[in-house]
């Protein structure tokens, strides 16, 4: 499998992905923004076609797309946190009616475009793999500077905010992350399933988790598992590559919440 | 020393809706211990807010330590429990993890925990009784002692002001009795300013240093001893 350059691309490219969507979704699923991905990744959409129209790479506009509407939802989100899934849907759709006008008139709905929308890791290039690991390692960093931050706020926003934490700058960094989290996983699950990859693997070892600090590297290991053995599934059985990811992840989901389970019933009296 | 709280005619209604105080004047001086109770609705909560600078008011201004509340420089030295907090705790957190991160505010969000920080954690969780339960996670515990887990990670960072929401709700008898244990300790033993809003103020009542009703504006402002009898349970104050 490993004879082939295309499938050492996709791996490196995919372990990547692996360990930072979860680390980035660890902290939008604590404070309950688990469709935040998604809204996000219908932005990115709308960058991929705004990229063919004016013949710039799509990858690059898409980045950034998704940052700037991930702080908008962001925005609208920290001024009427009532209306946050008003501001979701609003975004959400925006971007895939933008997305949907922007490709017609590039006249690009071909299987270039499909590529984003499901993945397309076997076509992954020495150059996609240095963007996605500059990003990404960049990403992890700033993840691991601004964990202690990042949980403070996802354990308890308010008191975080009456105490002093910057959580308005906090939240903006998060929701950036996300955002170029996004851009940088669409050739690997695309922008339909990215918010899955963000999302399955953190709810899956939240399931089995000690300790916050465990739950995040379970979710990081649980989410570059799913891309291997993803990626093997679909090599070997001629599947598509990023939905076999996101099965992969959500048999995770399922057996982390039987094992759950099972201890629960095995510990109770 | 200025006042820690401090309300100077405050009015405050929500875009669009009625008012919900109507100018309100509170001074809470450093070391008081305050207990602010009134009925459902009648504007607790929003006072608090108010006064921590979570919410403008419409009129008049709100203090902090002597400075404008949404401008407060000395915000570090506010342990706050908040209403909800304790609800939400679904996170697969331990009670040292939660009690850490009470201290993201006072050492800034890039540093790292020394080991006189741990050392602070470890006697925050022994000053709420729950050392034998440190590593365990906090939605494993039972309400009371997930509130005494928030009750420390407010005081990890050595509070000057104590600000306490409704802080006995959902739990029974047993635990808001031994809250108000702690919380008289506290205010005994470290003269930490202490501002607790509830409903229900009965176990609280013999420690407090004021009781102050709210109901729109405030109703009553003095010693619970010299509160009407007809008055005794704030859910039913009626003016």
């Amino acid at each position: 499998m490993f004879d082939t350059e295309f499938m050492r691309l996709a791996f490196a490219a995919g372990a990547i992905v692996g360990l930072l969507a979860p680390a980035v979704g660890f902290f939008l699923v604590q404070r309950r923004l688990s469709l935040i991905g998604d809204g996000i990744g219908h932005v990115a959409f709308a960058g991929v076609a705004f990229g063919y129209l004016i013949g710039i790479s799509p990858v690059l506009t898409a980045l950034i797309a998704s940052v700037v509407g991930a702080v908008m939802i962001e925005w609208l989100r920290a001024r009427r946190p009532a209306a946050a899934d008003q501001a979701l849907a609003l975004v959400f759709y925006t971007g895939i009616a933008a997305g949907v006008v922007l490709i017609s008139s590039a006249g690009a709905l071909n299987a270039n475009l499909f590529a984003f929308l499901f993945g397309s890791i076997l076509t992954v290039t020495r150059g996609d793999l240095a963007l996605v690991a500059v990003l990404g390692v960049a990403g992890l960093a700033l993840v691991a500077l601004l964990y202690r931050a990042f949980a403070a706020v996802a354990l308890d926003e308010e008191s975080a905010r009456v105490s002093g934490v910057p959580v308005g700058l906090l939240n903006v960094l998060l929701a950036g992350l996300a955002g170029v989290t996004i851009a940088v996983s669409m050739r690997v699950v695309g922008i339909l399933l990215i918010a899955a990859l963000m999302v399955l693997p953190v709810t899956a070892a939240s399931r089995i988790a000690w300790s916050l600090r465990s739950a995040l590297l379970l979710a990081m290991g649980i989410g570059v598992g799913s891309v291997v053995l993803g990626l093997t599934l679909s090599y070997y059985g001629d599947l598509a590559p990023g939905g076999s990811i996101v099965l992969v992840a959500a048999g995770a989901f399922a057996a982390a919440a039987g094992a759950s389970s099972l201890s629960t019933r095995l510990t109770t009296p | 020393m200025p006042l820690a709280v401090e309300l100077r005619g405050v009015s405050f209604a929500f875009p669009g809706g009625p008012p919900v105080l109507r100018d309100v004047d509170l001074a809470v001086e450093t070391g008081e211990f305050v207990a602010i109770a009134g009925p459902n609705g009648g504007g607790k909560t929003t006072l608090l807010r108010v006064a921590l600078g979570l919410e403008h008011p419409t009129a008049g201004a709100a203090l902090l330590f002597g400075e404008a509340a949404q401008h407060a420089t000395r915000r570090s030295r506010i342990g706050y429990l908040a209403q909800r907090a304790r609800l939400g705790i679904e996170a697969p957190v331990t009670v040292q993890e939660l009690v850490s991160a009470g201290l993201v505010a006072g050492r800034g969000i890039l540093a790292r925990p020394s080991a006189e920080d741990r050392a602070r954690v470890e006697k925050a969780i022994a000053r709420v009784g729950l050392t034998d339960q440190s590593t365990r996670m906090v939605s494993r515990l039972s309400g009371g002692q997930q509130q005494r887990a928030f009750v420390a990670k407010a005081l990890a960072a050595a509070p000057e002001l104590l600000v306490l929401d409704e802080p006995t709700a959902g739990v029974d008898v047993d635990a808001q009795e031994s809250l108000a244990l702690l919380l008289g300790e506290l205010h005994r033993d470290l003269g930490v300013t202490i501002l607790l809003v509830s409903h229900e103020f009965g176990a609280v009542e013999p420690l407090v240093d004021r009781l102050v009703l709210v109901r729109g504006t405030i109703v009553f402002d003095g010693s619970p001893r010299a509160l009407p009898p007809t008055w005794h349970d704030p859910s039913h104050v009626h003016v």
